[in-house]
């Protein structure tokens, strides 16, 4: 069992969902990344993602490419950054996970990246640009290592294919709320909520909601049909005041932030 | 004589839009139905004999197909060797290959039923060819493209939005044609039930780079037909630019079965061999992934895409169709690379020799055709695929030699 499966396998025996904060690694550089995931996780993040910047983010919203452009502009290195996770992870209680493009993993290595996410104590990886269809080695390396290797599944996909990438998923499922780039945005899909309820029936694994939400009213009405909501570039836009508003008042906003949105999970 | 063999790429790619280990799809989930809705109605298209009569008639009358194949006397002279005969894409409308995938892609876009088009574009080439196709069926159209390339090709920015077509500049990373198509992406992930995504070259998720390639290979069937006719065989040698790889692909296709045809690729080499100065994944680089494709790309040790150079817009790409690593990988293609002042110096002499001014991306093809030509006897004959006019490239040109334009 990974880690990812004990922690929600302890949140549902206690019907309880999860808050899923997203760090960009290197932003502005790694010991504040360290120093947030920190943070976020003492304000009661139950897992972090960790996203390491990448030069063609397809998937990205402004807000997010522009933090993967400071931290690659500042020179962040991929080993870098996983050094910094093997330094954080065995002193916060919730598991992490990289969220990476699958063109650093192939670059990197399939088995290299997979062995050195066991050794720094990371839990599983989401690859955004990573298809079921293309996925088949890569979860090999991930089941070999009890790692979870997260799949999405969107508004744009049919009903027999999300079936299909729930059988393939681990850890847990990344359902994502809009058609459309990460960022925030003041209304979700009506039908949200009925998507994602009918999906959680079909499958024993947990879904988590992304993409879009960042007020606790987002996180009220999302909640009660999902596992886990995932907020990514509420996170990074507060985390890029650090170099104007100085580390201490941006940690300190990052922590309260994260505070509100779990205390709306109950 | 040249005997159709190579059955294998008449095969590629396959159902999950493989050549050989290249290709694929990496693509944000979101876009997974869409392409595979676009590779169906692509099947079924290809099977309509309506469909092919339809874009059959628009490249004869509209576009105005055959281009022809020009024999380049003086320019052989010069060079004292093989003859040198031009595939004229120069001359279709739009002035280049470019408007050939356009059509095609946009019959597919109304089929679909779809009514907004995107497209990315580098050169400027592809995004008046997108442009044009969607004033031509009533489509609205809105094009991305890089800052850097919307300052060195003015004339064609001013083109599409003479045809209607909105222009949205991309201020992100190396403002090129990569940008562009990050954007165009971006733009798709949002848009993708009502719109399609024109990708103007081999490149990108499948089934992109199929029916790129399907769509541009009327040159080189044209070019198979025309030298039978011209000079009762086939060439010994048959050059092409190669920026995604569009021209080359269309071109070589239909040759690829003739083995005793030699197939050359040129990718643009910039200022020299050093990182970032010039374009050649297939020469320098090495196999990775790039906008939602496996193949040759240059990247750093992390998989970051890297910077690249060339004074040709449409050559200014970090990525290459996955076809054409497939071709290298098989042997069947040669990949070289030519500078920006050899393909400058092409560009002079066929204007001087032959009246002809080639767009920056066809002089690199030319630039490494006369090399060839110096090299071999007079009895063997060399087909360069002339993409496009440079026209579009006067002011920029001007700059680099430090004069004024106009
Ligand atoms: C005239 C011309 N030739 C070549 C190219 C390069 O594209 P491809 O390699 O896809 O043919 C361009 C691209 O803009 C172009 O405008």
């Amino acid at each position: 069992m990974s880690a990812i499966d004990q922690l929600f396998t302890e949140l549902r025996s206690k019907n309880r969902k999860a808050l899923m904060p997203f760090v960009t690694a290197g932003d502005p550089d790694l010991d504040f990344t360290s120093a947030v995931i920190q943070k976020m996780v003492g304000s009661g993040a139950s897992l972090v993602e960790v996203g390491i910047p990448y030069s063609d983010p397809i998937a990205d919203g402004p807000v997010i490419q522009a933090s993967y452009t400071r931290a690659l502009e500042n020179n962040v290195k991929l080993a870098e950054i996983l050094n910094m996770l093997g330094t954080v992870a065995p002193q916060v209680s919730a598991p992490l996970v990289t969220m990476v493009s699958y063109a650093i993993i192939y670059r990197h290595g399939l088995e290299k990246y997979a062995d050195e996410l066991v050794q720094r104590g990371v839990s599983g990886m989401i690859v955004p640009d990573l298809p079921v269809e293309e996925s088949s080695r890569l979860s090999e390396e991930c089941r070999a290592r009890d790692l979870s290797l997260v799949q999405l599944v969107t508004p744009t996909t049919p009903p027999d294919r999300a079936l299909r990438i729930t059988e393939t998923s681990s850890g847990f499922l990344y359902y994502v709320s809009v058609a459309g780039i990460t960022g925030e945005r003041t209304e979700l899909p009506a039908d949200l909520v009925e998507r994602v309820a009918w999906l959680r029936e079909q499958t024993p694994l947990p879904v988590c909601i992304g993409f879009g939400i960042s007020q606790p009213e987002h996180v009220r009405l999302l909640f009660p049909v999902a596992d886990g909501l995932i907020v990514g570039s509420a996170i990074v836009r507060r985390v890029a005041k650090a170099v104007d508003s100085g580390r201490e008042k941006t940690l300190d906003e990052v922590g309260k932030y994260v505070a509100s949105l779990v205390a709306a999970l109950k | 004589m040249s005997t159709p063999s190579d059955q294998s790429s008449a095969q590629v790619p396959d159902a999950a839009g493989r050549f050989g280990d290249f290709g694929g799809r990496y693509v944000p989930e979101t876009l997974v139905h869409a392409l595979d809705l676009l590779a169906q109605e692509y099947e079924t298209a290809r099977g309509d004999a309506n469909f092919q009569a339809e874009l059959d008639e628009l490249l004869k009358n509209y576009v105005g197909r055959p281009s022809p194949l020009t024999f380049a006397r003086r320019l052989t002279e010069h060079c004292s060797g093989a003859e040198i005969w031009l595939k004229r894409e120069d001359l279709n409308h739009t002035g280049a290959h470019k408007i050939n995938n356009t059509l095609g892609q946009a019959l597919l876009t109304m089929r679909m039923g779809k009514k907004r088009v995107i497209a990315e574009t580098g050169a400027g080439q592809h995004g008046v060819a997108t442009a044009t196709a969607c004033a031509h069926f009533g489509l609205e159209c809105i094009v991305y493209m890089g800052e850097e390339d919307i300052r060195r090709q003015a004339p064609n920015v001013f083109s599409m939005k003479l045809l209607g077509a909105e222009v949205r500049p991309v201020t992100s990373g190396s403002r090129t044609l990569r940008d562009a198509i990050n954007e165009a992406m971006r733009d798709w992930m949002g848009s993708v039930e009502s719109t399609h995504y024109i990708l103007g070259s081999v490149v990108g998720p499948h089934p992109f780079p199929q029916i790129v390639r399907d769509f541009q290979s009327v040159i080189g069937r044209e070019t198979v037909e025309q030298c039978r006719t011209q000079f009762k065989g086939l060439p010994e040698l048959v050059v092409a630019c190669v920026g995604g790889g569009s021209n080359a692909a269309g071109m070589f296709y239909p040759f690829i079965e003739h083995q005793d045809v030699a197939l050359v690729g040129v990718e643009a080499g910039g200022r020299g061999n050093e990182p970032g100065q010039h374009a050649s994944p297939l020469t320098y680089g090495r196999p990775g992934v790039l906008h939602g494709s496996f193949s040759y790309v240059m990247q750093d040790e992390d998989g970051q895409t890297c910077d690249v150079h060339s004074m040709s817009a449409g050559l200014d790409y970090p990525g290459v169709g996955p076809e054409h690593s497939y071709w290298k990988s098989t042997g069947r293609v040669s990949y070289t690379s030519c500078t920006d002042d050899e393909a400058m110096h092409a560009f002079d002499t066929l204007a001087r020799l032959e009246g002809i001014l080639p767009a920056l991306e066809s002089s690199h093809a030319l630039a490494q055709a006369m090399q060839l030509a110096g090299k071999r006897s007079t009895d063997e004959r060399i087909v360069v695929c002339l993409s496009g006019r440079g026209d579009k490239d006067a002011s920029e040109i001007a700059r680099l030699k430090g004069e004024s334009f106009g």
